[in-house]
């Protein structure tokens, strides 16, 4: 310890000075408009602090990192409480700053421990048995929770908005996750088979007045053929190639509906798109001419929220029913060949599998699901232009997936609340959300690389009591 | 099962193979015969694989005529790459192990049978909708499965990854899984590579049942004397892409165009 001492402060020091430079006039400065020119407002107990702060810190985790608990322990404990202590700080921000500090180096001194005595735990048959028995219990909760929601207290406008809006990525995850993770295909393109349910529906509604449920079918059809369309050429690529051309596919989707002003009316979007249905009854407080209102039908008073409990219940039922089909599909020889697929495509071929068939199921089912999502999307919305179904689109989608766990269905809701959920939740601390979705999604792939859940459940197993005694 | 009793399985004639300016395999001929070993062998870079890949498919042939006998004869040149395993049912292992390492022993071996189980789901329509039919083929599958891990001594290790096993134990499975396409002609790319003496006659005992008790065909393209010596009714001997030796393990190991071959002497010092 004493002889290494020497090196670790002179590391610490070094990025000190590396941050004071980079800070110094980032921080150290700021330039004022005082009306007869600018002034400089010097900083420079900010920068010390912070300085300072980026100095114990790098020794907290070099310690950590050499397996010294204790003086890691207690400096961060320290910077914690320096932290939370009621001194006189410039800003509130280097409160938080030095406690993240300290919080982080505590983190990274039990880590190892952590990791250790959950990996032992894993590998305990008790441990195993009581995983397997949890996750399926984790999931019934979870189930029961969504259903029931819209009843509870806190399910004003704003956290109805949000579960839609989560649900709508939960279910997007699920279709993109039998194309990534089961199959192995990268598709960066995947919000392109969602405009196409969104445009199926927007098109048909408002020219032919089709309703919600019979376009539902229709969107996805037109989708999945989609997939097929785009699917055949490109899928003899692999890997980032692949990547390449769907994503390009995806751009070329948003392009024509941008030119294409006779189908799509271009940039302005087509706008007055007709809610669902329940049974021919709308959900407003009016009714068109011919038509009742849900409220009337059932004979209670209208409320606004209703329309948006109607919405979470088909997303919801949308989702489980792409759930649903996932994990059956899993189970059969066209789940199975998927997977292997993913794992070997040589070895497929050597067996008898028709490698090419096999990918565009899988494309042109991901792409049907992505097709009913759009089109519950272009219902909620009402309006609908290309703005919508940008590049950022598919890659929001793609990190639900990469990030839930390739393969994983629980994965995926919580990558989407986590990255869908914690942005609109913490709207209020303004850009700082954007840089706390970074450091997560960061974080997530330092500790967990291969995802949240990372646990692949066989599809079928010979010796089933086993697994639970 | 001495040469030319019984009708060939798998005819090669006149097979070449030209990447760009490299001859790889020069005008060779040979037959294999159903219920037969016949191993392959030669020097390395003799074209042993570049064979194999023709035969299964992953090649298309430079010239030459590969013709798989039956009811009806295949001429595998003109078939697509997995049309060869899933209609011509010639099934293959990899020199480097190909399983699916995520995936468990036993789904290994359902992979292997998905074309069966394809027909029995309906296309997935009666799969889905969890038919019995199905279910009734999933389970025959999965008996099939399992007999085949009592052959080769891995049921307790059925649901584990099979990226996990043991390197001789991913040898075995390979084998087996290539034996769930209920192939009529196996080929095996050096399946005792890496194998230690004791495996290595296990190998060999397996695969002597599998010529005597599955009644299929076997290519074997091997490096390990002791296996190709003692399991091997007929030897095709290879060197720069031209046959150079055919015969009985006896007849081929005096030829001295095989020693020769080996040793890279000239004639009158080969007698090594």
């Amino acid at each position: 310890m004493r002889d290494r001492l020497p090196a670790l402060v002179k590391d610490a020091a070094l990025t000190a000075l590396v941050a004071a430079a980079l800070g110094l006039f980032i921080v150290g400065f700021k330039t004022r408009d005082a009306g007869q020119g600018l002034f400089f407002d010097y900083q420079l107990v900010d920068l010390a602090v912070a300085v300072a702060t980026i100095f114990f810190g790098r020794l907290g985790l070099q310690l950590a990192s050499l397996g010294l608990k204790w003086p890691s322990f207690a400096l961060g404990a320290a910077l914690g409480l320096i932290g939370a202590a009621p001194l006189e700080l410039p800003s509130t921000f280097l409160h938080w700053f030095v406690v993240i500090a300290g919080v982080l180096i505590i983190l990274r001194t039990i880590w190892p421990w952590a990791n250790a005595a959950l990996a032992t735990a894993r590998h305990s048959q008790r441990g195993r048995a009581f995983g397997q028995r949890g996750a399926k219990w984790f999931g019934a909760i979870l189930l029961a929770a969504a259903v029931l929601m819209p009843f509870t207290s806190f399910a004003d406008q704003k956290t109805m908005d949000l579960a839609v809006l989560i649900l709508t990525y939960v279910m997007l995850g699920w279709g993109l996750n039998i194309v990534v993770g089961l199959a192995g295909l990268l598709d960066l393109g995947y919000v392109a088979f969602y405009a196409v349910g969104a445009y199926s529906y927007a098109l048909l509604s408002t020219q032919y007045g089709l309703n919600f449920w019979m376009v539902l079918p229709l969107a996805g059809m037109f989708a999945a053929a989609f997939g097929l369309v785009l699917g055949f050429p490109v899928l003899r690529l692999r890997g980032d190639y692949l990547a390449i051309v769907t994503m390009g596919f995806g751009e070329i989707i948003r392009l024509v509906l941008l030119n294409w002003v006779d189908l799509s009316n271009g940039p302005a979007g087509i706008g007055g798109i007709p809610g669902p249905t329940l049974f021919g009854a709308v959900f407003a407080e009016t009714a068109p001419a011919g038509k009742q209102t849900f409220a009337e039908m059932v004979g209670i008073p209208f409320t606004s929220n209703q329309r948006l409990i109607y919405l979470y219940y088909i997303i919801l039922l949308l989702a489980l029913v792409t759930n649903f089909f996932t994990q059956r599909v899993r189970r059969l020889p066209v789940g199975r060949a998927w997977e292997a697929l993913r794992e070997d495509e040589t070895a497929c071929k050597a067996l008898g599998i028709n490698p090419t068939n096999t990918k565009l199921t899988a494309f042109a089912v991901g792409a049907m699901f992505a097709g009913f999502a759009g089109s519950f999307f272009a219902a909620k919305q009402r309006f609908i232009s290309p703005e919508s179904f940008t590049f950022i689109e598919s890659a929001i989608i793609l990190s639900i997936v990469v990030l839930g766990g390739m393969g994983s269905q629980i994965g995926v809701v919580l990558a989407a609340v986590l990255l869908i959920g914690l942005p609109e939740w913490f709207r209020d601390l303004g850009a700082y959300r954007m840089i706390v979705f970074g450091l997560a999604m960061v974080l997530i792939m330092v500790f967990r690389p291969r995802g949240l859940i990372a646990h692949r459940e066989p599809s079928v197993r010979l010796h089933p009591a086993r697994a639970s005694p | 099962m001495t040469d030319g009793t019984t009708a060939p399985l798998i005819e090669v004639e006149h097979l070449t193979m030209r990447f760009g300016g490299l001859v790889a395999v020069d005008d060779v001929s040979f037959a294999g015969r159903p219920r037969e070993i016949t191993a392959i062998i030669g020097p390395n870079g003799a074209g042993k694989t570049t064979v194999f890949n023709c035969i299964t498919g992953f090649y298309k042939p430079t010239v030459g005529r590969l013709t798989l006998r039956g009811e009806p004869d295949y001429l595998l040149e003109r078939m697509l790459g997995h049309e060869v395993g899933q209609k011509a049912k010639v099934a293959r292992t990899f020199q480097n192990i190909r399983l699916f390492p995520g995936m468990t022993v036993l789904e290994n071996l359902l992979v292997a049978q998905h074309n069966k189980l394809m027909r029995a789901s309906g296309m997935s329509v009666f799969g889905l909708l969890g038919l019995k039919r199905y279910r009734a083929a999933e389970a025959a599958a999965i008996d099939k499965a399992r007999q085949w891990l009592e052959r080769i001594g891995l049921v307790a290790d059925a649901d584990r990854p099979a990226g996990e096993l043991p390197y001789g134990a991913q040898r075995r499975l390979e084998i087996a899984r290539a034996m769930c396409t209920d192939p009529r002609l196996l080929c095996l790319d050096e399946p005792a590579a890496g194998l230690n003496p004791r495996e290595s006659s296990e190998l060999n005992e397996l695969l002597v049942s599998i010529r005597d008790l599955d009644g299929v065909g076997v290519l074997l393209i091997e490096h390990d004397m002791s296996v190709v010596m003692r399991i091997s009714d007929h030897v095709v001997v290879l060197d720069y892409g031209r046959k150079i030796a055919e015969g009985n393990p006896e007849a081929v190991r005096n030829d001295p165009a095989v020693i020769r071959a080996y040793l890279g002497t000239d004639d009158g010092e080969a007698d090594a």
